[in-house]
């Protein structure tokens, strides 16, 4: 256990919702750059988290506040686990328990459109889950360890032997950061055919909690990209850090490139791209000795 | 400083409007006018919404539905009617089954004329509507603090 291991997990904690602001906010206004707009000013996830928390309290259940508040702190868990350098197939079920409680948060209540949205968002997961276990698997097989820890300093950067896996996490990191065109849970955009899937029946400061949600698992998800170029070296780490930036920036430009997909295009694809670039990478792997 | 009125979402409902209003409010949306700068989020679910935009008039069927968008928001809110219809029933008033204007079924705060009303008005409405929004806060946050009658 080094010192390393305990301050990154705390700068997480702390950090991760001011960058997460800032990850969110940007998005925005590259994105309204990319329309022609002007957008809001880079705080807005900010402010909104802020206005929403000054809202009227109500739920429509007793359940419902408490099974997000558990989603939140899954997912600092999970965040928390991974900066510390820790099992990443513990990261890969925590992230996943994080996921399924905010679906249960949406089908507490009676709400069709919740349902619809967690329907679909149930469907995403099953469409995503097996990239992310290769994506796990993939690293183990590449250094021998599933300890985040080990893999970072490895020596080597992961990316040079796992760049099929790594096609495949940028591929369902789309539908992680829920960008089209696998925006089928809900959405932050204005596509309305669901009112607001997952969401529709949270409010106030449910609803915040989720965003703040959103804001760790956000930058935990760059971390588990930028996690492909760490090679313990100061310059790998330099040049994660920028390409994990890069690879967002890139989500946000396919985000306003595609019109949302159904379902069923989207399970097809990320099992294929699953199929073949997970399974084919650890094959080839294999093939050539680890 | 109140972040209410920095990040207001809007929901908006065509009541029995002759689709001129609308289009007006959806051209607030474009590139031109973008209300996004103003952290103006267009959403579709009353249960985010903290400003109400109604074009058009109310209706003997609409009416139902008015009350329970408005009944759906949560504190605080504001009603902002947009165009003539929406203040009086406009051009539509006397037809048998128009209501009047949208006063006539929930509390409304804010009045933009026009027929149709313009994008720089309907703003300039939802500007007008963020002061009573913030109004609005002061006391929500009062009563919290006294705690329930
Ligand atoms: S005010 Fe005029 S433009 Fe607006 S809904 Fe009424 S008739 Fe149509």
């Amino acid at each position: 256990m080094e010192l390393f291991q305990i301050i990154s997990p705390v700068c997480y904690v702390v950090l991760a919702p001011l960058l997460g602001i800032l990850l969110a906010g940007s998005d925005r206004v590259i994105t309204a750059r990319m329309q022609r707009r002007k957008g809001p000013p880079v705080l807005q996830p900010y402010y909104d988290v802020r206005k929403l928390m000054s809202k009227e309290r109500s739920t429509v259940n007793g359940v419902q506040e408490f099974y997000v508040l558990c989603s939140l702190i899954f997912m600092v868990v999970t965040g928390i686990m991974f900066f510390a350098g820790g099992n990443l197939l513990l990261v890969v079920f925590t992230l996943t328990l994080s996921a399924v409680l905010l679906l249960v948060a949406a089908f507490s209540s009676n709400s069709p459109y919740a349902h619809i949205g967690a329907e679909r968002e149930l469907y995403l997961i099953m469409a995503y889950e097996p990239m992310v276990l290769f994506t796990a698997i993939g690293l183990y097989v590449f250094s021998g360890s599933f300890d985040v820890y080990d893999i970072a300093t490895g020596g080597t950067m992961p990316i040079l032997y796992l760049l099929g896996i790594f096609a495949g996490l940028v591929f369902i990191l789309t539908m992680k950061l829920r960008k089209s065109p696998f925006d089928l849970g809900s959405s932050h955009h204005a596509h309305q055919e669901l009112v607001k899937g997952t969401t529709t029946e949270f409010s106030g400061r449910t609803l915040a909690m989720v965003e703040v949600m959103h804001w760790y698992e956000n930058i935990f998800l760059l971390g588990l990209v930028a996690l492909f170029f760490f090679d313990g070296t100061l310059l790998g780490y330099a040049l994660g850090t920028a390409l994990c930036i890069l690879v967002y920036v890139f989500e946000v430009l396919i985000d306003n490139s595609f019109a949302r997909m159904k379902w069923q295009t989207a399970l097809k694809s990320a099992w294929l791209v699953a199929l073949v670039l997970g399974v084919g990478n650890i094959a080839v792997l294999f093939a050539f000795g680890g | 400083m109140s972040f209410t009125t920095r990040s207001p979402w809007l929901i908006h409902y065509d009541g029995s409007s002759c689709n001129g209003c609308d289009i007006e409010v959806l051209a607030c949306l474009t590139p031109m006018y973008d209300i996004e700068r103003f952290g103006i989020i267009h959403t579709g679910n009353p249960k985010h919404a903290d400003i109400f935009l109604v074009t058009g008039s109310v209706n003997e069927q609409n009416a139902p539905v008015i009350k329970q968008i408005y009944g759906e928001m949560l504190e605080p809110k504001v009603v902002i009617a947009v165009g003539i219809c929406a203040a009086s029933g406009g051009v539509f008033r006397r037809c048998y089954n128009v209501m009047g204007g949208i006063d006539k079924v929930i509390p409304v705060d804010v009045y933009v004329p026009g027929c149709a009303a313009r994008p720089e008005a309907i703003i300039d409405g939802v500007v007008k509507g963020l002061e009573i929004l913030e109004r609005k806060r002061e006391d929500v946050e009062r009563s919290r603090k006294e705690g329930p009658k």
